[in-house]
């Protein structure tokens, strides 16, 4: 049932809009609606059983584990969530005055000043509005720098095979041809081709370190080298920052700019998809390209610095400051934790990822990178339980929601044939974790008992598996009085 | 340890099922003369309690104003239940719905969501969401430019928000595509058909029209859109989503409607809260949606036959696409989009009519208080929705910092971006501003214009503030 | 295995190109191309008249879960474009071959040499699944 079928004529909520309809005569006849916008008209009960119902249909951190690889699907602490909704902050408009707003900066200023620290980067904005953003600040930034020192050949990036999707298309956004470097059979980076790859034509290398392969890159040494002596420069893409917090900073591995992911790292909510915010940190040599604003510290009043302090700035990338809200719960998160907290949210993010990975292979499962210790997340490949009974990954992640679980990322990377990219993170108990290891090796077993039981997944869930291929070709975006799609 | 469930039999017993003896050497593949610094200006942990005390300190720092600015960030009354349900850990805790069947609740309300804007808006779809408005309105040059498959070149008038042709810029530029700006009528604050046709066969992708433009003005949207289409341009429509309970929705925009439509979502349920998160909206006409950035609902079935909803074409998308793909946005604003369907819900089509309208009213009635104080007038003289632009004798710098020493926050001060206009402030007045509120302003502003009038001239000029 | 007929030409890319009696040429994507793919919901196709670059991508097919750039296996002007595709992507799913072809090019020059017969694309088939 959509809210538009609970719609009834006239039905309103009174005490919710002003009580006069006010007079716009002053608006010309040829510039107003002439008909009502298609919006329901039910009482605030209705709406709130509506959308307290639908919520019941999702998969939540805070109902399942939910171990989707690459995404750090970690509690979300409701601290953070109602101080950052405490009514000074919700009411502050983004251009009231500095003085207004300094509680505020001061929480901002100490967020950048803490993700200086983790990230060992020379300066950090906080405006970016999600990872994506994020990393196109990045390669912007690195446009920038090769633009102001007249360096006008450099066109493309490089990019590892197994990187997300976001890191090729943000090389597009910002002008460049994107080359794929691939990777070796140990999960690495192959440098041989990456050698062969670099020269005058090189901007720079966006690289994930631990990988989206769920491991380390070794020789993160040897590749800032051999970027950095062809005058190439190195972005850090922060997807992954968790499985390394407090142990190793980007700085160190040479990278000169990197993004992070704040609602993966420091456990500010997805939201059902966002919003997210993508902070980003340079070295002194991008420093002066950050976007503005940025948040200064004149004594003991915060400022924000915009494009007359920072000429250079690549410029704005949102109409305000960045997901502000967004950042309030990081920096309460991050206050919460201290730098003992963030060091251990590596160590148990690590060690929760590796129990797994060997309970699992000793369950029978095949390990994409054997030979590897996982980060905070690794690959198991389902390539054989699909040749010997026909139930591939996808039909495995299907049962696990009727299991009670949420499934880990499928078919990604696309390096690794039937894969699940499993990421538990460390806000999960042992028994949750071994619930999913019974989970996988019960259905493993179903695969070869009664294989449809699998392919035919889910059965438990609001909807069976829904017809994708319809979807796409009959495109039903919107609703239509009258339309049905049954 | 926060937020972590181990005890130290747990971690004993995973040790021995890994085969190692600590969790340290779970690191061993990190070169050893990389993990040389520890977290040096990171503080130590604090309890729930302590944070509480804090971060009640900071807010109550800032305090509260009665608050007069809007400038593309308006306060409006959200009802309570927007949040209470918005906030609910199945809504606020899940993500992206890639298991579709184990994501119904915000696939639904993304479908929802998406049926409300296209029909607020007037187009065929809409997405699931941007980042914000600013951001949406590059994504929508870049999404024109590749619609047209010709020309690269985009009018963007100067009247369109300040800061939103900024960041187009910063996001657009990198991708040889020409942004032209448009002078604005100097009397009158909109783009004049006169001014549009100077650019007539000059090769245009696209013509943006922000309606109402930044100073609040009512464009002459039908005239604009019929150019730009006998051009062989799209017409671009940045609009505010309340303002369309009243405005002529841009799907009815001259004979065949706008093209593409971008917005700042934040009306629609979200807090100011220092600009952000917000969330910006997408809707177009059916020819372009595979031209659409983002994601998008569809509706389908399921092996049984019984409706559901799936993310669809996600061919677009850079997680299938990689460097072809129409943009690289991944995450979006999911939550605020769930917000925003609710407080349409909520609201209805009747309560957002009596939103806009009141806010309508009470800007006129602000403008009117204002404009009676001498030396203080409107810049220009066609009608406005709920904001207008006020120039003043005295510097608005000093203007805006005696009203804020009374607890006002008069206006956005557009000096910096339009120093030709003089000295401009931009004032909003939403439903939530009582008539009280308003006097009082006007009696502030009579009162620190009058004593400065009294003041000798300032020999120096202070630096506005940016 | 995929059917690869005979009496047709084949790209690297997976199209197929077959010559025909007024010496323009058709061109289609391949059984094993449509069964990677899986359910196409989507083709877009060059517009007729337009000038292809031999190598250059000038169409495009798409799935659920892919999409594909379709490269031109000759450089030429188009001289027809099957739009029955459009409302009817599946066509290429059921019949690659036949009713599931795609365009149909007037070659610049006809250098049907560098394109790649049936027993040399069976061979590049076999050597891409190992």
């Amino acid at each position: 049932m959509l809210i538009f079928e609970l719609s009834q004529p006239g039905r309103r909520n009174s005490s919710q809009a002003p009580r006069d309809r006010a007079d716009v005569s002053a608006i010309p006849p040829q510039l107003r609606r002439r008909e009502r916008p298609l919006l329901p008209e039910v009482s605030e009960l209705q709406a709130v059983r509506h959308y307290t119902r639908l919520s019941q249909q999702n998969f939540s951190i805070d109902t399942q584990f939910y171990p989707l690889g690459s995404c750090t699907m970690k509690y979300n602490p409701r601290a953070c969530n109602r101080l950052a909704m405490l009514p000074q902050f919700l009411g502050r408009h983004p251009y009231a005055p500095e003085s207004t707003g300094q509680g505020f900066l001061a929480c901002m200023y100490e967020l950048q000043e803490i993700l200086k620290d983790v990230t060992g980067m020379a300066a950090v904005s906080l405006t970016p509005l999600a990872g994506a953003q994020g990393e196109f600040t990045g390669v912007a930034m690195i446009r920038a720098y090769h633009d102001s020192q007249g360096d006008a050949q450099r066109s493309e990036i490089l990019v590892p095979d197994a990187a997300h999707g976001t890191n090729p298309a943000t090389a597009t956004m910002c002008g460049y041809s994107v080359r794929e470097i691939p990777t070796d059979a140990d999960g690495d980076v192959d440098l041989a081709a990456l050698r062969s790859a670099v020269g005058p034509q090189t901007a720079g290398l966006m690289l994930t370190n631990p990988s989206t392969l769920g491991v380390f890159e070794r020789h993160i040494a040897e590749i800032a080298q051999v970027v950095h002596d062809v005058g190439g420069l190195l972005y850090y893409d922060g997807a992954n920052l968790n499985a390394i917090l407090g142990k190793v900073k980007p700085g160190d591995m040479g990278f000169d700019v990197i993004h992070i992911n704040l609602h993966k790292t420091y456990s500010t909510p997805h939201g059902g998809g966002g919003p997210g915010a993508g902070p980003v940190g340079a070295n002194e040599k991008l420093r002066p390209f950050l976007p503005v604003p940025i948040v200064s510290k004149e004594g003991e009043e915060f400022r924000l610095l915009t494009e007359q302090s920072l000429p250079q700035s690549i410029g704005r990338l949102s109409a305000f400051m960045g997901n502000a809200g967004v950042l309030l719960r990081a920096y309460v998160y991050a206050r919460i934790l201290g730098r003992e907290g963030m060091e251990r949210v590596a160590e148990f993010s690590t060690l929760n990822a590796n129990y797994m990975a060997a309970q699992l292979a000793k369950a029978g499962f095949e390990l994409a990178y054997p030979n590897r210790r996982a980060s905070h997340e690794f690959i198991v490949t389902l390539k054989k339980l699909k040749d010997k009974t026909g139930v591939n990954a996808m039909d495995v992640a299907k049962r696990l929601l009727d299991k009670g679980y949420h499934a880990p990322t499928t078919y990604f990377p696309l390096l690794v044939p039937e894969c699940f990219l499993i990421e538990p993170t460390e806000t999960e108990s042992k028994e949750e974790l071994d619930g999913f290891i019974a989970a996988m090796v019960e259905i493993a077993e179903e695969a070869r008992t009664q294989s449809e039981k699998v392919t035919g997944a889910p059965h438990t869930t609001p909807v069976r598996r829904l017809d994708d291929v319809r979807a796409a070709r009959s495109l039903d975006l919107v609703w239509r009085a009258g339309a049905s799609a049954a | 340890m926060p937020f972590i469930p181990h005890t130290q039999s747990d971690i004993t017993a995973m040790l021995q099922a890994i085969g190692v003896d600590s969790i340290d050497a779970l690191f061993s593949e990190i070169p050893q003369a990389l993990r040389s610094a520890k977290l040096q200006k990171v503080a130590h942990g604090c309890s729930e309690m302590e944070i509480t005390r804090l971060m009640r300190e900071c807010a109550e720092r800032d305090g509260h104003y009665v608050n007069f600015i809007g400038a593309g960030a308006y306060e409006h009354h959200i009802p309570a239940a927007v949040w209470e349900i918005a906030t609910r850990g199945e809504f606020y805790s899940a993500y992206t719905p890639y298991q579709a069947e184990a994501s119904q609740g915000t696939l639904q309300v993304l479908y929802e969501f998406q049926t409300m804007l296209a029909s607020l808006t007037g187009m065929d779809v809409a997405n699931a969401s941007l980042y914000d408005g600013a951001s949406a309105l590059a994504e929508a040059v870049l999404m024109a430019v590749r619609s047209h498959k010709g020309a690269r070149r985009v009018l963007l008038p100067d009247n369109v928000h300040p800061i939103y042709r900024r960041v187009t810029r910063s996001i657009v530029s990198n991708q040889h595509i020409d942004l032209i700006g448009l002078p604005f009528a100097n009397d009158s604050g909109h783009t004049a058909l006169a001014t549009v046709k100077t650019h007539e066969g000059a090769d245009c992708a696209a013509l943006v029209i922000q309606q109402p433009n930044f100073f609040g003005v009512l464009e002459e949207v039908d005239a604009l859109t019929d150019w730009a289409h006998a051009q062989g341009a799209l017409v671009i429509a940045v609009v505010n989503p309340v303002s369309l309970a009243l405005l002529k929705p841009p799907g009815e925009w001259g004979a065949t409607g706008a093209d593409i439509v971008v917005g700042e979502g934040q009306p629609l349920g979200a807090p100011l809260s220092s600009g952000g998160p917000y969330f910006g909206f997408m809707c177009c006409k059916q020819a372009y949606v595979r031209q659409m950035p983002g994601r998008i609902v569809g509706r389908t079935v399921d092996v049984e036959g019984k409706p559901g909803f799936t993310l669809t074409l996600q061919a677009r998308e850079q997680h299938i696409r990689r460097s072809k793909a129409t943009s690289n946005i991944c995450t979006n604003q999911g939550l605020l989009a769930t917000a925003a369907t609710l407080h349409m819900a909520l609201l209805g089509p009747d309560g957002l009519e009596r939103v806009a309208a009141q806010c309508h009213a009470n800007a006129h009635a602000l403008v009117d208080k204002l404009t009676a104080v001498a030396g203080v007038e409107r810049v220009f003289d066609r009608p406005v929705f709920h904001e207008a632009l006020l120039r003043l004798k005295l510097p608005a710098t000093d203007v805006l910092r005696g009203l804020e020493a009374q607890g006002i926050l008069g206006g956005y001060n557009v000096t910096q971006h339009y120093p030709q206009l003089g000295e401009t402030i931009l004032v909003c007045a939403t439903e939530t501003r009582t008539a009280e509120e308003i006097d009082n302003y006007a009696l502030h502003m009579q009162r620190i214009i009058s004593r400065r009038r009294l003041d000798p001239p300032r020999a120096v000029k202070a630096a506005p503030k940016s | 295995m995929s059917q690869i007929p005979e009496n047709l030409k084949y790209t690297k890319q997976h199209e197929w190109v077959r010559l025909e009696g007024d010496g323009s040429m058709t061109v289609g994507i391949t059984d094993h191309a449509q069964e990677q793919l899986g359910d196409l919901v989507f083709v877009e196709l060059p517009q007729v008249g337009a000038k292809l670059t031999s190598g250059k991508d000038c169409a495009v097919v798409e799935s659920v879960k892919a999409a594909s750039d379709v490269y031109a296996p000759i450089g030429g002007e188009v001289v027809a474009a099957n739009n029955k595709l459009a409302d009817a992507p599946e066509t290429i799913n059921q019949d690659p071959y036949g009713e599931g072809w795609m365009f149909r090019v007037k070659p610049d020059a006809a250098k049907l040499d560098q394109l790649l017969d049936a027993t040399a694309y069976k061979a590049l088939l076999e050597s891409e699944a190992h």
